[in-house]
This record gives structure tokens, C-alpha cells and sequence, in this order.
């Protein structure tokens, strides 16, 4: 077997898990992504894992970005790459901003890679995305008493922390 | 008179801030809690280290984080693309410029002037970049021994990064923070002279190499310490993200250099070495080290070919100007875009989103290397002796400045 294209990944998803579960292509991209509905995103990670002629064996990167107020949506990027094929794929899920009762869920991915563990509570951390199914979800660079999620566009700082002014 | 109280002190602050992770009253009988850092020699920087013992086997690590974390993902969206160079520079202190060719190299592929590059620049880029590997590996191989208790090495090792130190300083004006790659060229052209200085250095290094290895890796005790210790079998290092020495560690020659095969890479000649497990187990503390040894050798070679290219083909003009295309606004189109490259420590990336309107990034992630490379050690370090846990933090070379950001 050989390197896979992007569209044919994305026929192999449709044709396994259903012609819904890829929301919407960008291919005209320099590096295309494809957007994966979200209840799906565990099956959909566990068939580019598993399927002999992807063998997507690592996770080159994770990253959850904010559209801002106006969009209400925040996104969490998979950079996949396989290493014996040499070919990558960028998936990604979009969810609504929700508020600090009411966090966003992605499924976690931490069950197929590794990788995806402390990503996941960096993204936890930054943005508030409640990754469910993850073993251990907590704060990892900030204080866990720190209040609200920095990388938010809309991210006021709190006052004092232990008394210690915040904002300079 | 007023004054300005700073901090507030109260007994329940510490714990609230960074929670421990284990329960003293859940813990079985022999077990104890033994935290390690912030504040170590051998953490490598503000690495707090919580550690469940049993005697003196471990038997579960949790690492926290964040002591040195400067928000700049935050700052990076507040900034234009070539005034995060900067900040660029501080993420990993000790390979500054391979993470600014990483940066540098995103953009101009953003841009599309990745093929307007003049290869005097590439080679001038390449060459730097590898100066800065061989004193990122002095570091990462003296501070290695002397966590394990042999001190000359580290002099050593010091001694001759500092001549690389003053070759870079004299290039861009700095020791180790150099903001000297920009977007589509460079700060300056090398200074005269640079190129002889250099090769005198490399006639100097080169017999050097040989007494590290005697010093270090055919060491005795050296041996005994690492060999067999903290073996990480391939898959798990795949499935755990490492990069860098520690995955070429484990036995698979997998560097970014040739399979991305970006900058003037392809046109250079070097080999990738690997772990082998001559010494005790294959992916033991022993290869990764050994791993970064021989990758000395091989960006010393890669050196001697790009100053050969510079003072041949690519030769030094009285016109040649490094900061010819470099553009006055960096402004991309409308995109994500993500770039990796090999830093001396792992897979370092970037990761851009771009409105198309603005010079300024909407998102600019750092897939940090040493954060991946970090997250092993928990495995790693299952039912080991408490003594190896330093020796296997060690041979993951991290930099906090890169982990926390």
C-alpha cells in the first residue's frame, strides 16, 4: 500500500461510519481538513487507527481554538501522521462556546493515543472543552484555583489572585 | 503612608493552587508520598515531580507543570508574526534558532515564498540551526552526567558550548535569545571572517567528540547507571508522541530532516543515527544517549558542508542583501496551517490560523517536543528504583521553557 489522499480517506470514513459523519470538506486548504461530528470523532479516530492501509499511528498535534462571540463556536484540531506512509490528516470537531456552568464535550481520544492525554487537559485548561472519557481531567500549566479559561476570546481576568494583582 | 500589600497570605493557598494528586489517608501501608522539585538541580528547571514510593521503588509519578508558563499562546495572539519571533526564541532557551527556522520556515510556506528563499540564506540558516543542535546536546549530555554524579563531563561540555555561545553571538548579537532569522531572510549576512572562525572551531571539536565518548558513553559507571534502565519499547513511544532522540532512541530512524527533507537538507550529507541497545536494552537511557552523541558527529558534518558551500558556490558579494524580501507586513491568506521541523529535542510545531486580514495570528499553537517527551515519563518510571527516576528524566532532555510556554 501507499500514501493516501485526502479524498480517499475521507470516501474510506463516509463508506465505513456512514456518509453523515464527515460534516463538511475543505479541500481547497494547503493542508485540507475534514469536519467529523462530534459524537462520531471516537469511532472515526478508532478507524484511522485501526485500518491496515491508513495505520494512522501517532497524533503529531492537538489544538482547540476559539472563533470568537460572534461565531459561538470553538474547534479542536487533530494533526494525524503515519509514520510508515508518510501521509497526514487533520480532522477536527466543532462545538458550541457554552458557559462555565455548562462546559462543551468532545470524546476524548486518550484510549488510542497516548498523546491525546496531556493535550486534552491543555485544551481543558485553556478553553474549558470537557473532554469526556478522559482519565484525569484536570488543570495542567495553570493554578487549578485559577478562575476562568485564558485563551477564550472573550477572557476577562480575575482581579487579585491570593491577593496578588492579575492585570498590569 | 501607604503600602502595598502584595500577597495575601493564607495556610490553604499552597494546597488550593496546585492540589496534590495523592491522598495521604488512601495510601497502603509501606507507602509513601515524596515530592521532588519545584526547586531540584536534577528536575532540569521548575519541574515538581510527586512521587509514590514504596521503600525505594516507585510506584507511580505525577508530574505538575506550569511553574514557568508565560501565556505565549495569548501573547502570540496579540502580536504580528515577526514580533513573536522573540518570543520564538524563548520557548526552548537552548535551541533558539532551530525553533525560529521552524517558525520562520510556517510562514514563508504560508506566504508561498518558500521558493524565493536565496540558498545563501538556507545555508546560512542550516548552519546556524546546527550549531545550535551540537550546544543544545552539550547541555542535554553534560547535565546528564552530572545527574548521575560525574561532574567533568558538564565542564566539559560547557567549555565547548561556550565557543559556540560567542560564534553566535558574534553572528546575531546575542548569546542564546538571537532573533536572528526572520521571515524571508535574516537579520544580517554573516560577519566577515565567520566562516574561518567557524571550520578553526570544528578542527578544534572534532578530537573533542572522541574524549566525550570515552568520558561518557564508554564510561563504566556511566554504563552501569543508564544501561537497562527506563526502556521504552517502540510502540508505546509511538502511541505516546515522543520525538527527537528519545523515539530514534527506541530504534526507529524517523528525524524530520529527511523525511520532510525541508531547507537545504536534501542537497546535505548525514546519516540518522539510532538506538541499537548495545549496552543493555534497546530504548534504554544508555541509546538515547548515545542517540544524541552521535548526532553531534553528524552536525558537524553537516556544518563543514554548508560553510563549504558558503565560501564556494554560495559565496559572500559586496551586493548580497539578507533582508531583500523580507515583507514589510506579514499578512497570509486565510488559512490553518501547521509546520513541524526537528528541533535537537523532538518534533516541534506550529500550528497558524490566519484571518486574511490582519498581520496578526488568530491562533498559534506550539506542539512543544519536550511536553510530549515528558509525558512518557509517568510510564516510563512504573516500578523503578528511585535513584533511576533521575536518570530517566535526564535522558528525556527537557527544557521547561518549551513545556510550560
Amino acid at each position: 500500500m501507499s500514501k493516501q489522499t485526502f479524498a480517499d480517506i475521507v470516501t474510506l470514513i463516509k463508506s465505513h461510519q456512514g456518509e453523515d459523519t464527515v460534516l463538511s470538506v475543505k479541500e481547497d486548504l494547503k493542508q485540507p481538513q475534514a469536519v467529523i461530528k462530534t459524537s462520531q470523532l471516537e469511532s472515526v479516530a478508532r478507524l484511522l487507527w485501526e485500518t491496515p492501509s491508513l495505520y494512522f499511528d501517532s497524533l503529531s498535534c492537538l489544538t482547540a481554538l476559539d472563533n470568537g462571540e460572534k461565531e459561538g463556536t470553538l474547534e479542536v484540531l487533530y494533526h494525524l501522521y503515519s509514520i510508515p506512509y508518510e501521509h497526514a490528516f487533520i480532522m477536527k470537531v466543532v462545538v458550541p462556546r457554552g458557559d462555565e456552568n455548562n462546559l462543551p464535550e468532545v470524546p476524548s481520544l486518550c484510549g488510542i493515543w497516548k498523546t491525546a492525554n496531556w493535550h486534552e487537559r491543555e485544551a481543558f485548561d485553556m478553553y474549558g472543552i470537557k473532554f469526556t472519557g478522559h482519565p484525569d481531567l484536570r488543570r495542567i500549566l495553570l493554578p487549578t484555583d485559577w478562575q476562568g479559561y485564558p485563551l477564550r476570546k472573550d477572557y476577562k481576568e480575575q482581579e487579585t489572585y491570593h491577593g496578588i494583582k492579575v492585570a498590569y | 503612608m501607604s503600602t502595598t500589600v502584595q500577597y495575601q497570605y493564607d495556610p490553604t493557598h499552597l494546597k488550593k493552587s496546585g492540589e496534590d494528586f495523592f491522598d495521604p489517608s488512601m495510601l497502603k501501608k509501606h507507602e509513601m508520598v515524596l515530592n521532588i522539585g519545584p526547586q531540584h538541580p536534577s528536575t532540569h528547571g521548575v519541574l515538581r515531580l510527586e512521587v509514590m514510593t514504596d521503600g525505594e521503588i516507585i510506584r507511580e509519578v505525577v508530574p505538575h507543570l506550569g511553574y514557568l508558563h508565560r501565556c505565549f499562546e495569548k501573547h502570540a495572539e496579540a502580536l504580528p508574526y515577526n514580533q513573536i519571533i522573540p518570543f520564538v526564541d524563548r520557548l526552548d532557551y537552548m535551541a533558539a534558532m532551530n525553533s525560529e527556522h521552524a517558525y520562520v520556515m510556517g510562514l514563508e510556506r504560508m506566504l508561498g515564498i518558500e521558493n524565493d528563499i536565496p540558498k545563501r540564506i538556507e545555508y546560512i540558516r542550516v548552519l546556524v540551526a546546527e550549531l545550535n543542535r551540537l550546544a543544545s546536546h552539550f547541555v542535554a549530555i553534560g547535565t546528564y552526567g552530572l545527574d548521575i554524579g560525574s561532574f567533568t563531563p558538564f565542564l566539559w561540555m560547557m567549555r565547548d558550548r561556550e565557543y559556540i555561545n560567542r560564534l553566535l553571538e558574534w553572528v546575531s548579537g546575542a548569546r542564546m535569545l538571537y532573533n536572528y532569522i526572520w521571515v524571508g531572510g535574516l537579520f544580517y549576512d554573516l560577519p566577515v571572517g565567520f566562516e574561518e572562525q567557524c571550520q578553526s572551531f570544528i578542527t578544534y571539536l572534532k578530537p573533542k567528540m572522541k574524549e566525550m565518548q570515552h568520558l561518557i558513553t564508554e564510561n563504566k559507571i556511566f554504563i552501569e547507571r543508564t544501561a537497562g534502565v527506563g526502556v521504552l519499547p517502540l510502540d508505546l513511544a509511538i502511541n505516546y508522541g515522543v520525538s527527537g532522540p528519545v523515539l530514534r532512541g527506541s530504534g526507529l530512524r524517523f528525524d524530520l530532516r529527511k523525511v520532510d527533507a525541508y531547507s537545504v537538507y536534501p542537497e546535505l550529507e548525514f546519516d540518522i543515527p539510532v538506538g541499537k541497545g548495545e549496552m543493555g536494552t534497546l530504548g534504554d537511557c544508555w541509546d538515547r544517549t548515545q542517540v544524541r552523541v552521535l548526532e553531534c558527529d553528524e552536525s558537524i558534518k553537516i556544518i563543514e558542508q554548508c560553510l563549504k558551500q558558503l565560501t564556494t558556490d554560495h559565496k559572500r558579494t559586496r551586493d548580497f542583501n539578507p533582508q531583500k524580501i523580507v515583507p514589510k507586513k506579514i499578512r497570509p491568506k486565510a488559512m490553518d496551517f501547521y509546520v513541524r521541523a526537528e528541533n535537537p529535542k523532538g518534533e516541534l510545531g506550529f500550528f497558524f490560523r490566519s484571518t486574511g486580514n490582519t498581520d496578526v495570528p488568530l491562533r498559534c499553537k506550539v506542539r512543544s517536543c519536550c511536553f510530549v517527551n515528558l509525558s512518557v515519563l509517568p510510564a516510563l518510571s512504573k516500578n523503578v528504583m528511585l535513584s533511576d527516576l533521575v536518570a530517566i528524566l535526564g535522558s528525556l532532555d527537557i527544557v521547561m521553557g518549551e513545556i510550560d510556554r
